[in-house]
């Protein structure tokens, strides 16, 4: 995060401006050259860019601006010299005197050298996911999956990897501020008991507490308790990517509030209606693990069928069988004509036979098919969705009905409305706002700025000084969940105990302890709130047993709801307002990777590049290819979108297999107040955002004011090319056709090696060098491309586990990224409705590693268990290894990118890996430090390593179970086996490289039935 | 013509080439020899510490196990340092008046810890796990020296990377029978070369020369 002043705009200027070159006309004339049998990876590429040519031609292209100066000739001499003569006296300096600090008394159970891992839960809009948190010596450094959790069954999601990081932020809030002064929490409850005085005269009346989706028991509780004691005090709650319609649908089709658990491990036919269930929501990670469960075209069960209709492209998409790219508008008719409306639907691309075939296929799978809309869709949608179920009786064995997770399940909007309206009416004196941010998140045409203004007495709880809490006279810093006692639930109810890692880094407070004081008990601890609470529910002399096991296992016993019959769903209701408007229309999401903004100042989430656009560090006006030739605009043009009688500046990105005649616009961005890494960068979509229209908006009117926005986009960036100098285009194909491997079902039962058919890898006697035997341990990794869903969790894992550094968004248009390990993402096809596949790339670890032999200094070297070694105090930087590496999986510090200054991020980072400095190369390591760890413990205990024993950082994260690692010399391993399945295929097998890491081909599984699906291109054509 | 240059100066001109070569050499050599010398490395200086503790009179006088205080050797990387309550175990019943001991009664009093000198330290991109040469036979002396007589405490080896490179590529020369691991009295037989041997072959000891043993 190292502040670095460059030219922006020479940098944009150095890249000319992608997709200008070619018309839309001449790149589909392009991509259909290609008979739908080459991948492709952008827009650019398909164009043929001299953006994309330099990225090919060089893994960093050469870019003056940022160049220090020109040196002349004597001077680099003189340089030499001076640095081979400090360069020697270096090796002649003593070490540091360091000291040794022992405890005085020691704690229990910490051994020095040894992590230790508590089981807690973090929690995401409310929702709880169960993690092990990682600890040494009393300071958190990693977060796993709590493989107990049914959130989580071991795995995480990236926001979960980051959790972290936003513990250690040094931009988090450190005092208590009473109007812009440093104050105390003894002054805080002073006066809170002031208020309380009051209170205890008018009941409450003119109390506001507005919170964020609360699923904790225990504030719910305390919360109904203190409007027991101020019976004319009011609870709002407010999150600007809230469920409002998935709650709202299911009273709608249900009559009631109902909670709805999706069983995918059971579910043979799948229909998606906008939603991205693998990517986001609650118990993403699990359904992300139960669908990529039934993509084995071994397993005991026949392999699931995915479809999806979505407005923008996303990961589930990508995963789809069938993908049907409509507007968000358009979904709902398109959903009554699934549902038997005998209406066609409105959309005009939908494919005559598509709805019939669907249909079909979904009555032939009755109770084994899910139908699941997404958040973005209107309350109807939600409830046509529920309807189709309960026709399929899917009700009860896919579709599982349970209470309500939130505590107080409501329209948030309404609330936030009724809100503002009572502020406006007068009706409000005092309004605490709990970790909550509605100065920046709420919809623009409620004015919440100015009502809060009016609010005679304002406190924030938050975790930043953010643009609320710049607006309050009271900010009190809240403490991370990693620093607090508390419990939140799960998305099937599982509740679970927050317990803290570590004392609060800046005393920060809990929600628990702001109501607790208002409610005239101050000096309570969370501790003993949640404690509390739960001796209540769990009287009896067991209950310190019931305590420690709910804390030690992360899970509460019997905590999940039950499944709940609820009978008649209504099978048409009335249409939503805006279903049959056929103009451009603007859709409001969260972003990718920040989500609403609340995780803005999260370097690795900021750098972390979205899900198929590859973006990094803005948000964008996303739109379809053929959008954006009617408006005559193009990706990298900067845009003024009036909407709503208010407008934003937003650079557009075109996306291959967005929908048509729609724009996406990603919340979250735009912050005043986030802190050094997520303060004003990208545009605040919230500003043109209507509490009437808080989804889907029409009347949007788009006018270009310039274009060549800098936009930090990877796609083009680390790929893997064929030869770069021949401009042979079919040696090209060659190598890219064979990067993804892709075949159907069908074709994988004709014929099981057809992935290992698409190469022939050269003979293994072909080198110059002597065969090595692996006669030991041979470490070796496989990659099943049919089971990831491109969720980017693994990127950010290792990038935890590893101490990998943030560059920022300049280094990044550099292609200076530093991720070990990076989500490919390949297209096939028409640029409409283009395939999407996912290639998780880390280090090969090839045997015959291109990069070994061109190390001048041996700093890259093979271990005899087939490791890839990078020896950080032997690299000088010549960075010929990276040059030589077909897979561009090298990484060059060319800049000091570690932070070794920032006090609070030292204890954040793994002590078992070296934090890398200016001028050295890094890469995947397989984890080394855990490989040694296991072999270490196994070997004290005179045994082999076995299998499982060791998960690398990605593996251990991946929700979908598409990594795995070990021992290829032990046939029984898991690895070995997948590496002996037929679909297994290596990377570039041409060159001859021999990688340990490996793929298994991505198999589709197509109804024969759809449309076109007879002349759809054959998968391993060549 | 008569020569301008003496015969002579053909030797004098050899001489000097040759001489600064050897110049040359000689000073990479010094400052080689230099940079592994006991002034660079800190080996055999004994470091001030709070409390002048002796191993000599602890460990081998009045024959405290080394595990007594080093409580993790066996188990994980760090050896671990006494907390200030081991040193209390004893130090409150016997030479309670010591004023040579008031640091460590302070210390307990205030909660406060003692800051020991760091005697033994490899640099930051090395990984040493004790707990796996403990399993394999290597001898706490092997490496910290004469532990036993030592009434201060000094680093008795250089730690340099080609010392340890020394062991792990002829370990047979070094290990020692299990049972005597934390013999700080130990002297190796006359027989280590062929006694290491057999160890070698009983406790599966692997010679681990590449990198990722120790830097990652």
């Amino acid at each position: 995060m190292n502040e670095q002043k460059h030219n922006l705009a020479q940098i944009s200027n150095a890249q000319p401006s992608g997709t200008r070159n070619l018309s839309l006309d001449e790149l589909r004339a392009r991509a259909s050259a290609l008979n739908g049998k080459r991948f492709w990876r952008s827009l650019e590429e398909l164009a043929d860019t001299p953006e994309h040519r330099a990225f090919l031609e060089n893994e960093f292209p050469y870019d003056p601006a940022n160049e220090p100066q020109e040196l002349e000739r004597r001077d680099v001499l003189k340089w030499m010299a001076a640095s081979a003569a400090l360069a020697g006296l270096s090796g002649c300096t003593k070490m540091p005197e360091q000291k040794i600090v022992p405890y005085v008394t020691p704690p229990e159970e910490i051994i020095p050298g040894r992590p230790l891992f508590y089981a807690t839960s973090l929690t995401q809009d409310g929702i709880a996911s169960g993690v092990l948190v990682e600890s040494h010596m009393g300071r958190p450094t990693k977060v796993e999956g709590n493989p107990q959790h049914p959130a989580s069954l071991g795995a995480t999601d990236f926001k979960t990897q980051a959790a972290i990081l936003g513990l250690y932020d040094p931009d988090r809030s450190q005092t208590i501020i009473r109007e812009g002064h440093i104050s105390s929490w003894g002054a805080f409850v002073n006066t809170v008991n002031d208020l309380r005085t009051t209170f205890g005269t008018n009941k409450g009346d003119g109390l506001r507490i507005l919170t964020g989706t609360i699923t904790s028991p225990t504030v719910a509780a305390q919360i109904q308790d203190l409007l027991k004691q101020f019976p004319s005090a009011r609870w709002h709650q407010w999150n600007s990517c809230s469920r409002d319609n998935a709650r709202e649908g299911a009273k709608l089709a249900l009559g009631q509030y109902a909670n709805t658990v999706y069983r995918f491990d059971r579910a043979d036919v799948i229909l998606s209606l906008d939603s991205n269930f693998l990517y986001e929501g609650p118990g993403a990670v699990r359904y992300a693990r139960d669908f990529a469960a039934r993509r084995d075209p071994q397993g005991s069960q026949p392999m699931n069928r995915l479809y999806v209709i979505e407005q923008s492209a996303t990961t589930t998409g990508a995963m789809a069988d069938h993908r049907l790219a409509v507007r968000a508008t358009d979904v709902e008719s398109i959903a009554r004509a699934i549902a038997g409306s005998g209406q066609p639907p409105q959309a005009a691309n939908v494919p005559k036979g598509w709805v019939e075939a669907l249909v079909r296929d979904l009555q032939s799978h009755r109770g084994r098919s899910i139908v699941i809309a997404g958040d973005a869709q209107p309350p109807v949608v939600h409830a046509i969705a529920h309807a189709i179920n309960a026709a399929l009786g899917n009700i009860g064995s896919t579709v599982i009905y349970t209470d309500p997770v939130e505590a107080n399940p409501e329209s948030q909007l309404d609330s936030l409305r009724q809100l503002c309206a009572d502020i406006a009416a007068g009706r409000v004196h005092t309004l605490f706002l709990l970790g909550v941010n509605p100065v920046y998140d709420a919809p623009a045409d409620l004015d919440f700025t100015s009502k809060l203004l009016s609010v005679d007495f304002r406190a924030h709880l938050g975790l930043y000084e953010d643009e609320t809490a710049e607006l309050c006279h009271w900010h009190i810093p809240m403490a991370h969940e990693l620093e607090s006692w508390g419990d939140a639930r799960g998305y099937d109810g599982t509740a679970g105990i927050i317990q803290p890692l570590i004392a609060p880094l800046y005393d920060g407070r809990t929600a628990h302890e702001i109501l607790g004081a208002l409610a005239g008990q101050p000096d309570k601890s969370p501790h003993d709130f949640v404690g509390d609470f739960w001796r209540g529910k769990h009287a009896g002399a067991d209950f310190d047993a019931f305590w420690q096991k709910s804390l030690h296992d992360g899970v509460i016993v019997d905590t999940a709801f039950q499944p709940r019959q609820i009978g008649g769903a209504k099978t048409s209701p009335p249409p939503s307002a805006n279903s049959q408007r056929g103009d451009l229309e603007i859709v409001f999401r969260p972003d990718p990777t920040i989500g609403d903004g609340s995780l803005a100042n999260n370097g690795w989430l900021q750098e972390l590049p979205k899900p198929i656009t590859r973006l990094a560090w803005d948000n964008t006006a996303q739109m379809s290819p053929a959008t954006a030739a009617r408006l005559q605009l193009a990706s990298k043009d900067y845009v003024r979108i009036s909407l709503n009688g208010s407008y934003v500046q937003a650079p557009v990105f075109v996306v291959p297999g967005h929908a048509d005649n729609s724009v996406t616009l990603h919340l979250g961005y735009g912050r005043k107040r986030a802190g050094r890494v997520g303060s004003n960068i990208g545009f605040d979509a919230n500003l043109v955002r209507a509490s009437s229209a808080p989804d889907i908006a029409f009347g949007a009117q788009i006018s270009k004011l310039s274009s060549g926005y800098a936009l930090a986009a990877m796609q083009l960036q680390q790929s893997i090319s064929g030869d770069p100098d021949s401009q042979d285009l079919e040696s090209e194909n060659a190598f890219l056709r064979n990067a993804v491997r892709v075949g159907t079902v069908d074709e994988y039962r004709k014929d099981p090696k057809f992935a290992q058919e698409m190469a022939e890898p050269p003979p293994r006697e072909l080198s110059l060098y002597p065969g090595v035997a692996y006669s030991g341990y041979s470490w070796g990794m496989a990659i099943d491309l049919n089971k990831c869903v491109g969720c980017n969790a693994c990127v950010v894992a290792c990038q935890s586990e590893n101490n990998i550094s943030v560059v920022g968004k300049e280094e990044v248009m550099r292609g200076r990224i530093m991720h070990w390990i990076r989500m490919d993402t390949y297209f096939r096809g028409g640029i409409e409705d283009p395939e999407t596949y996912f290639e998780p790339v880390p280090c090969m670890h090839c045997e015959n590693a291109p990069c070994e032999g061109v190390c001048p200094v041996g700093a890259t070297v093979h271990s005899p268990e087939g490791l890839n070694e990078m020896i950080y105090n032997r690299c000088v930087g010549t960075r010929y290894c990276s040059n030589n590496c077909p897979y561009k999986v090298r990484r060059f510090n060319f800049r000091l990118y570690a932070d070794f200054t920032t006090p609070s991020l030292e204890p954040m980072r793994n002590p078992n890996v070296s934090v890398r400095s200016r001028g050295v190369m890094e890469k995947c390591s397989y984890c080394v430090q855990r490989i040694q760890a296991a072999k270490i413990d196994s070997e004290r205990e005179d045994r082999f390593v076995r299998d499982g024993e060791i998960q690398t950082a990605c593996q251990q994260a991946c929700p979908a179970q598409a990594i795995v690692f070990g021992d290829i010399n032990n046939k029984e391993n898991r690895v070995a086996k997948w590496k002996a399945d037929p679909r297994n295929y290596t990377l570039l097998s041409e060159l001859n490289t021999r990688p340990r890491t490996t793929y298994l081909a991505r198999l589709r599984n197509p109804n024969p039935e759809m449309p076109g699906e007879k002349a759809a291109p054959e998968a391993h054509g060549g | 013509m008569s020569q301008v240059f003496h015969r002579s100066t053909n030797t004098i001109a050899r001489l000097s080439i040759y001489g600064a070569l050897f110049l040359i050499a000689g000073g990479v050599y010094v400052l080689y020899v230099f940079a592994g010398s006991p002034y660079v490395t800190d080996a055999n200086e004994a470091k001030d510490q709070p409390v002048p503790f002796s191993h000599r009179h602890h460990a081998a006088e009045l024959g405290i196990d080394c595990r007594y205080c080093h409580t993790s050797v066996e188990s994980s990387s760090d050896a671990g340092m006494p907390a200030t309550r081991t040193c209390m175990t004893c130090h409150s019943q016997i030479w309670v008046g010591s004023p040579m001991l008031e640091p460590v009664r302070s210390s307990y009093r205030e909660d406060k810890s003692l800051q020991w000198s760091r005697v033994n330290a490899v640099p930051d991109f090395v990984y040493f796990n004790h707990s796996i040469h403990i399993a394999k036979g290597v001898g706490c002396t092997t490496c910290h020296g004469p532990m036993g007589e030592m009434p201060l405490t000094w680093r008795a080896n250089s730690l340099l990377m080609g010392w340890c490179l020394d062991c792990h590529r002829s370990p047979e020369d070094y290990v020692r029978p299990r049972d005597q691991v934390f013999n700080v009295n130990y002297q190796p037989p006359s027989n280590q070369h062929d006694m290491g041997r057999i160890l070698v072959r009983d406790y599966k000891i692997k010679s681990l020369t590449n990198c990722t043993t120790c830097h990652r």
